[in-house]
């Protein structure tokens, strides 16, 4: 008799039922059949996550099944990667920003509702941000120099859409391939989804957004405090995601995963700041039209 | 008598009329619903060319009007066309060209970059107001993304107007205050439209899109800066 699977499906429903009544409460279904309190008691709820970890697993199988309804071919099937909420995807924002120890960013925000809006966004909004930022950047840095003229320099978005998209796609599909083939028959226990792995690489960049905002600012010392800030928050959410999923692996592999990861983004943050966020001391403009000779005159020194 | 009903009721005016199946029935029958009414009413074919142009150019002048004064009003929707984006587009593309350095790849942005921009850009934020469960359609999604950009482009004209007469930082002050003034025009404009559509839980995820395309239009308008 498959009662209590009936059970957590009926929660389901209920819950989204207060949910839309009030959407501002927490998106977690109180496991409880008798007593329907969803409003957030913090402490209840996450006894009952650790109780029902098996149930709670399987329920997700049913309700992953119930979810993509049709055909990669028809229009439903995407539409059900873009069931969230203005308050679910602020939500996820914040936990990308504010990495907990105990939270895990798929377990406690996703909570097998992956989303593609987010990771699709923010990619646009940083590619844009950072071409932005960079050309203002470059523009102040080279404030005081009289043979500077402004150049848009708008072949910088494409550059950075390809970087950004190419990281934000590929390193997710490269990891979950790898995690998946790692855990082999078991995938079904503790692996995550692939949309699960884009939508925690796609949020985990949002800090960058407003760090690119900041390093307009041209002291360089904070230009690297604001990269090493950005990077630790950024890594830990991936850091606190990805190593339970690996822990259980042999040392050598969990260890050179999470390293790769950190390795990866760390190129990321520090290749934009470099190719975009020229100073003008460090590194004269590379296709400026003026001699070399009328630049370095007219370069004040930081 | 039940013969005589069902044979007359397809032409009304004869339905009181009742006759006996004895005495034999001659005479002409005017239908009165026959083509000729149908053909008055939507055959545009006889007219001359001149009506046929003005019809389009008043629909588009029309929709240009409801972006200028915009009120809740469905007229946008309803008949949508994408004519008014096509020319906005085209003379958005051709008026950021000839800036700074056009040869060299530091300069502005390509004339089938803004195509591709604004072309893309619209078809993706219709593509996700359509997948958060909005209830527009695609074409008319477009129509409204498109004839919203006119602000943006009035304030191009004006900002090259400005940078005749030189570039100093009054015209940059001035051209960047039209050009926030346009872009905030254009956002206000096209969500009075497209608002009304999604569901209130995800306004918010369905505009962002719409500000961020304004945004970098405004922003590839606003660093125009002339050749030298």
């Amino acid at each position: 008799m498959a009662s209590p699977n009936d059970l957590q499906f009926q929660e389901f429903e209920e819950a989204a039922d207060l949910l839309s009544a009030d959407p501002g409460a927490s998106t977690l279904s109180v496991s409880a059949p008798s007593e329907p309190t969803a409003t957030a008691a913090g402490e209840d709820v996450k006894l009952d996550l650790s109780e029902d970890e098996e149930a709670h697993q399987e329920s997700s199988e049913l309700l992953g099944g119930q979810k993509s309804s049709g055909g990669f071919w028809t229009f439903e099937y995407y539409q059900s990667f873009f069931n969230v909420d203005t308050m679910q995807v602020l939500d996820r924002v914040k936990g990308s920003v504010m990495p907990l120890p105990g939270r895990n960013f798929v377990k406690h925000y996703l909570r097998n509702n992956p989303d593609l809006y987010g990771p699709f966004w923010i990619c646009v909004t940083l590619v844009f941000s950072v071409a932005i930022s960079g050309n203002l950047s470059t523009f102040l840095s080279e404030l005081g120099n009289p043979t500077y003229h402004y150049r848009p320099q708008f072949h910088r978005v494409a550059i950075a859409a390809v970087v950004i998209f190419l990281y934000a796609w590929l390193v997710p599909i490269a990891l979950w391939a790898f995690l998946t083939w790692r855990q082999g028959t078991e995938r079904q226990v503790g692996g995550y989804s692939f949309l699960e792995t884009v939508c925690v690489y796609g949020y985990s960049l949002f800090i960058y957004i407003p760090t690119s905002i900041l390093w307009i600012i041209p002291f360089d010392w904070l230009q690297w405090t604001l990269i090493v800030v950005a990077m630790v928050i950024s890594g830990s959410v991936l850091v606190l995601t990805f190593w339970p999923v690996v822990r259980d692996d042999t040392k050598v592999a969990a260890v050179a995963t999470v390293v790769t990861i950190v390795v990866l983004h760390t190129l990321l943050a520090i290749g934009c700041k470099l190719y975009f966020f020229q100073t003008a001391p460090h590194t004269p403009p590379p296709t400026t039209t003026t001699p070399p000779i009328h630049t370095t005159l007219g370069v004040k020194p930081h | 008598m039940a013969l005589a009903e069902e044979a007359s009721t397809p032409f009304v005016g004869l339905s009181n009329v009742s006759i006996s199946e004895e005495i034999p029935v001659e005479g002409n029958i005017t239908v009165p619903a026959g083509p000729s009414t149908r053909d008055d009413a939507f055959s545009t074919l006889d007219e001359p060319v001149k009506e046929t142009i003005l019809r389009d150019l008043r629909a588009v002048g029309n929709k240009f009007f409801h972006v200028l004064y915009p009120k809740r009003s469905s007229a946008l929707l309803r008949d949508w066309d994408l004519w008014g984006p096509l020319l906005l587009c085209v003379t958005l593309a051709l008026l950021l060209q000839g800036g700074a350095a056009d040869s060299d790849d530091q300069g502005g942005p390509q004339f089938a970059e803004v195509f591709v921009i604004i072309w893309f850009g619209s078809i993706v934020i219709t593509l996700n107001s359509k997948l958060l469960g909005g209830t527009i359609s695609f074409f008319q999604s477009l129509c409204v993304l498109g004839y919203c950009i006119m602000p943006l482009t009035m304030a191009l004209v004006v900002c090259r107007i400005v940078l005749l007469s030189g570039s100093g930082m009054v015209s940059f002050a001035v051209r960047l205050a039209v050009v926030t003034a346009s872009f905030g025009w254009s956002t206000f404009a096209s969500t009075a439209f497209l608002a009304d559509s999604q569901l209130s839980n995800r306004k918010a995820l369905a505009i962002y899109p719409v500000f961020l395309f304004y945004f970098v239009i405004g922003w590839m308008i606003l660093t125009f800066s002339p050749r030298n």
